[in-house]
């Protein structure tokens, strides 16, 4: 797993069985086997291809953010605007499509706003680089959301089920397979590939690890911050029509909260606040893990609030245990 | 020597800035408005501004260590609910034990985040990002998806937010709780032993662990304060409403942590005063109570708080930079 430079960037990987089978993502996926056996016995339709899709298009929306969020978390950094600029972004697609703009210009205004959201987030926190993220993505996230309220008020914008193609976004399907569910696969693909593969990649694993060595090893520190915040401005955009597309209408205060729920999504894949650590396919079943226990609750009226406390905990034992598996065997030698 | 020379140097001009930013506020908004500088208009806003006054506060001593907190909206719902469910069912029960319940619950709260986060080695975001999810539906579970409404509170509970006998007779009993939080953390955190123990955590925990402070117990205990306050502030909220709602405090945490920024708290720790956080607090109360008054249109004002607070921390950063500057050059003089 040598870079491009030749050099062993990150840990080096070891096929020992009995590490493998320690590794979080076998845990995770067999959390993901079990609320799907769970689902089985809850509902006799959802064993079935439509049952599975209609259940995997009721959270793959939010999924898009979750991908650069990896990105993110992985340089040892957070991003807390995404729901805002989603909100943003969607807004302006409204505002322009009622302007009588064609849809498909009103989509290139919806993600050139969102990058353009993500790209203010990069350039201030590399021209400023004491800044914490979290901070000025708190402001910018409070800031966004209000720029959406001065251009709708209280109103909504819609009148997108008009347009046949774009509703299809969402609800439409290529034989049995949903559009957005191929779409998120080959995003997916793309950020894995990126994430393990690419020189990008392991630079990010190493800003993530220790972003001093990185930059005195050579590595644009700075830049490569700036195109992650970018992409996941642009990412939450394409959220945003999708989302659009599933409601057919929107409003200032839509996507509220996303930004947590893609973070969670994130660490319960393994990927720690710290940095540097973590690998994309764990995010992946995370993804899936969260939203099948979610959608298999709701089918059986579980409230959402047992939910919340359900994912609440998952997400502090996600890292809980690992650390206090890692204090005791460290106390026996 | 000089580290400690530059840092309260820095802190002392960071009140006068947040003075001077304070008092042009007020002249604008008096000009505009004669009826803003008042004291029965500042009570209202000391009144209504408590709460976030209060856990601001918790805030800065949680950011001091370098952790952060954004479960506190979600635990002051749960002890604020507690309280208010046994208020409902023990009506004779005095204000002294309702609030005594919900500073319970509170500090419960707070000592098992605490332990996640420093025995467990948990990263603080993680924790309290759990910690928000889990706690909320436990508020909701908790009350069963019910509120606990107006009619089901005692009268002296709800007077408690209105009448002014803490204060003898001239100031709001919410007023006096805040001024008394804020001088005893004044008092704690400047001349206390425990209070200085934060500050070197937080500033650097290596040194400090070095020089025989055990840092756990720090961190353990700034997370207990914590949920102390945000217990308090529940009752102090529930009294104030006069009803308990599941959803009560949501997004709280988002102002409180703003309140600190703009305040000078910084989020690498370390880095913050008490009279520092009472400006910034004061600072995003008279923005929020006077934009209205000034004839602001409602849409507008959340785009205003986001302005301000990116261009409060971009400034902090610029004038950081401008000092540093300073001071190498006489250094090198």
């Amino acid at each position: 797993m040598a870079g491009k430079s030749g050099r062993v960037i990150s840990a080096e990987r070891t096929h020992d069985w009995k590490k493998q089978l320690m590794k979080w993502e076998t845990f995770l996926f067999l959390i993901f086997i079990v609320v799907n056996i769970m689902n089985i016995f809850i509902s006799p339709y959802y064993m079935s291809v439509n049952g599975l899709f209609t259940a995997t298009s009721s959270f793959l929306e939010k999924a898009f953010i979750v991908l650069p969020m990896t990105y993110v978390l992985l340089i040892g950094e957070i991003d807390i605007s995404v729901g805002a600029t989603v909100a943003l972004s969607a807004c302006m697609l409204g505002i322009t499509y009622n302007a009588g703009l064609p849809m498909g210009a009103a989509i290139i205004v919806c993600l050139l706003v969102g990058t353009l959201c993500g790209l203010l987030n990069g350039i201030l926190l590399t021209k400023f680089t004491e800044l914490a993220p979290m901070i000025l993505t708190l402001g910018t996230q409070i800031l966004y959301r209000g720029i959406a309220e001065i251009l709708l008020t209280d109103k909504g914008t819609g009148g997108f089920t008009k347009v046949i193609w774009f509703q299809n976004l969402y609800w439409g399907k290529i034989g049995v397979i949903p559009v957005m569910f191929i779409v998120f696969i080959i995003c997916a693909l793309a950020f894995g590939i990126v994430m393990h593969k690419s020189t990008l990649g392991r630079w990010m694993y190493a800003i993530g690890g220790n972003d001093l060595a990185a930059k005195y090893s050579g590595i644009r520190v700075q830049r490569i911050r700036c195109i992650v915040y970018t992409l996941t401005g642009t990412f939450s955009a394409v959220t945003a029509f999708f989302l659009a597309s599933r409601m057919g209408s929107v409003r200032s205060n839509i996507a509220e909260g996303y930004e947590m729920e893609a973070i969670s999504m994130v660490v319960l894949g393994g990927v720690m606040t710290d940095g540097g650590k973590g690998n994309f396919p764990g995010v992946i079943i995370a993804v899936f893990v969260i939203g099948f226990l979610r959608y298999g609750l709701g089918l059986v009226n579980v409230p959402s609030q047992v939910m919340m406390v359900i994912i609440g905990v998952l997400l502090i034992l996600a890292v809980l245990l690992p650390n206090l598996a890692k204090k005791i065997r460290g106390v026996r030698v | 020597m000089s580290k400690k020379w530059n840092f309260k140097k820095f802190t002392s001009s960071r009140e006068s800035s947040l003075i001077f930013v304070l008092i042009i506020l007020c002249a604008l908004i008096q000009m505009r408005n004669h009826e803003f500088l008042t004291l029965k208009m500042f009570e209202n806003l000391f009144k209504n501004y408590a709460v976030i006054m209060i856990l601001a506060v918790g805030m800065m001593c949680v950011l001091l260590i370098g952790g952060i907190d954004i479960s506190i909206g979600s635990t002051l719902g749960l002890s604020g609910m507690c309280a208010s469910l046994f208020m409902r069912d023990h009506q004779e029960a005095p204000i002294l034990v309702v609030f005594l319940i919900s500073m319970a619950v509170g500090v419960i709260v707070g000592f098992i985040l605490g332990c996640i986060v420093s025995y467990g080695e948990v990263p603080p975001i993680i924790a309290t990002l759990g910690g928000m999810y889990a706690l909320r539906g436990l508020t909701y579970l908790a009350a069963d998806g019910q509120w606990v409404a107006s009619y089901q509170f005692t009268k002296a509970y709800k007077d408690f937010a209105q009448a002014r006998y803490l204060g003898f007779g001239v100031v709001n009993n919410l007023v006096v709780i805040m001024a008394i939080v804020y001088v005893i953390f004044y008092i704690f955190l400047k001349w206390t032993r425990t209070g200085r123990k934060i500050y070197a955590v937080g500033s650097n925990a290596e040194a400090a662990s070095v020089s025989g402070i055990k840092i756990s117990s720090v961190k353990l205990l700034c997370y207990v304060i914590m949920g102390f306050l945000c217990g308090l502030c529940g009752a102090v909220y529930t009294s104030l409403y006069a009803s308990a709602q599941g959803d009560m405090g949501t997004g709280m945490e988002m102002d409180v942590i703003a309140s600190c920024v703009v305040g000078g708290v910084s989020l690498n720790g370390g880095r913050g005063s008490v009279t520092g956080v009472f400006l910034g607090a004061l600072i995003m109360a008279v923005v929020g109570k006077a934009l209205p008054l000034i004839g602001v249109s409602q849409y507008w004002q959340t785009a205003i708080k986001g302005f301000i607070i990116v261009v409060t921390i971009v400034l902090n950063i610029i004038t950081q930079r401008v000092m540093e500057h300073k001071n190498m050059k006489e250094r090198g003089a």
